[in-house]
């Protein structure tokens, strides 16, 4: 049977019928799979919470190393002692909640769990001018506690996001970062455990309690990064706007929570 | 020869030197330059495109006498991007470590030219089975010339393979670098690809005459 292909009535008939099915195709494979992606996820977040508490598989100079995804849902309830959600609106803290205040919550816009809270959606919240929450995971290591925040800036391409660890005066206790679609190699190296690691240690305050963030700074001439004092870290090579994004979302986000710490 | 007949077989082994879809038909130049900064990068670069052409070229090929011409482009570009998806989806769901490290390839593999090109060029005129045998074989040589560049740019640009270093520590000052070797910034720069990929052709060329056009 020879169908004329040239005819413009087959060519309509053949682009309807592919649009349906390949539009039922994905759509029934992605809302097959969308719950276990769900998962995946929640328990990816719960994983880098964990990394940048120090709480990872970390040996040796490797690579990073992640709590086993299967523990993570223990080890995440076990060290993260603490849950508090920050209602910040210009620069001022209007309301402070616990982690459970927060999931019981009507509200549509709360009523998670606050380390599900999405950092993005929060960021459009204060464009359109309404308030921001701004999660804190905690960990207690006897007295000693350890703050964690998100945040979320642009990298070269796309996003790029984070988890950073510190304590009551601010200085990093740990870092993680990560990306959507930074260049292998160059930009994607701001998840290398190198990076990383050269961020503990830093103060996010100068000396008069200012808040100066750290930057991600080209020639800054501290390659094993022994002055610890300076905030800023050595760059990348071949990487500078993913490295000033990491600089831009450190200030950004992380200064929302200064009111907070001040009052620690 | 059991499995494959002798004009199967040069299926394969064609693109990986004598019609090398990098250095002779010169395709997929963009993702060339743009993952090959590691050689793991390349490796998992070439092993994706491997998947999608050769599932690719078959569903091409075997609704080659349905495509309407007018809008055969448009069909292959459907085929390579619901393809990618779903693979994506399906990673996602079960392999999620895997896929974050893929994330970055899924999106290159839907603009690499090479698939375009070979769905374009050969299996809208030919068999499933061969169509199969044609995207496995330039996928190869595609991913020959990926982990070369990669084994080059990492070498001489980080001073590793595979994330492992193999010249000693640039910090510290070991091995080769006590003798006062610098590793080379510019290899992971993007232009030094096609400086290499270019070194590639030149040395191909001038082993084999007949590749030289006038």
């Amino acid at each position: 049977m020879a169908v004329n292909t040239d005819k413009n009535s087959y060519t309509i008939l053949f682009a309807v019928v592919m649009v349906l099915v390949v539009g039922s195709l994905l759509a029934f494979t992605a809302s097959a799979l969308k719950p276990n992606i769900k998962e995946n996820e929640r328990i990816e977040k719960q994983q880098n919470i964990l990394y940048a508490m120090g709480i990872n598989g970390n040996e040796g100079t490797g690579d990073i190393t992640f709590v086993d995804s299967k523990k993570a849902e223990a080890k995440f309830a076990t060290n993260v002692s603490e849950q508090i959600v920050l209602e910040v609106k210009d620069g001022k803290i209007i309301n402070e909640m616990t982690g459970e205040e927060f999931a019981n919550s009507e509200d549509t816009d709360k009523g998670i769990e606050p380390y599900l809270i999405d950092v993005k959606k929060q960021q459009t919240r204060v464009k359109e001018g309404k308030s921001r929450y701004l999660p804190l995971f905690i960990s207690d290591n006897n007295g000693q506690k350890v703050y964690v925040a998100p945040i979320r800036g642009k990298g070269l391409w796309d996003a790029i996001w984070g988890y950073v660890a510190i304590d009551k005066k601010m200085v990093v206790q740990g870092a993680f970062f990560d990306h959507k679609g930074e260049t292998p190699g160059l930009g994607a190296n701001i998840k290398q455990r190198y990076f990383m690691d050269d961020f503990t240690g830093e103060r996010l305050l100068s000396d008069e309690g200012v808040f100066r963030g750290i930057t991600v700074a080209k020639g800054n001439n501290d390659p094993k990064n022994e002055d610890k004092d300076d905030n800023e870290v050595d760059a990348l090579a071949g990487a500078t706007i993913t490295g000033d994004g990491v600089s831009a979302m450190i200030k950004k986000d992380l200064k929302l929570y200064l009111p907070y710490f001040k009052n620690l | 020869m059991g499995l494959l007949s002798k004009k199967d077989t040069k299926l394969i082994t064609d693109p990986l030197a004598d019609n090398n879809p990098i250095t002779i038909q010169v395709l997929g130049i963009c993702s060339a330059l743009a993952i090959t900064a590691e050689l793991k990068a390349s490796l998992v670069m070439g092993i994706a495109v491997l998947f999608v052409l050769g599932v690719g070229n078959v569903v091409i090929s075997l609704l080659r006498n349905l495509i309407p011409s007018k809008i055969r482009i448009i069909v292959q570009l459907i085929v390579v991007a619901s393809l990618v998806i779903i693979v994506d989806q399906v990673l996602k769901a079960f392999a999620f470590e895997l896929s974050k490290t893929l994330s970055v390839f899924i999106g290159l593999i839907i603009t690499n030219c090479i698939i375009m090109g070979r769905f374009e060029a050969f299996a809208l005129g030919n068999g499933p089975w061969k169509s199969f045998l044609d995207g496995i074989g330039n996928a190869l040589g595609y991913a020959v010339i990926l982990i070369i560049v990669g084994f080059f740019r990492e070498l001489l640009g980080s001073g590793t393979l595979f994330g492992i270093p193999v010249l000693g520590d640039p910090i510290e000052k070991t091995r080769v670098y006590s003798i006062g070797y610098e590793n080379n910034g510019f290899m992971l720069m993007p232009p030094m690809a096609l400086i290499i990929v270019g070194l590639i052709i030149w040395v191909q060329r001038s082993r084999n005459k007949d590749l030289i056009e006038d």
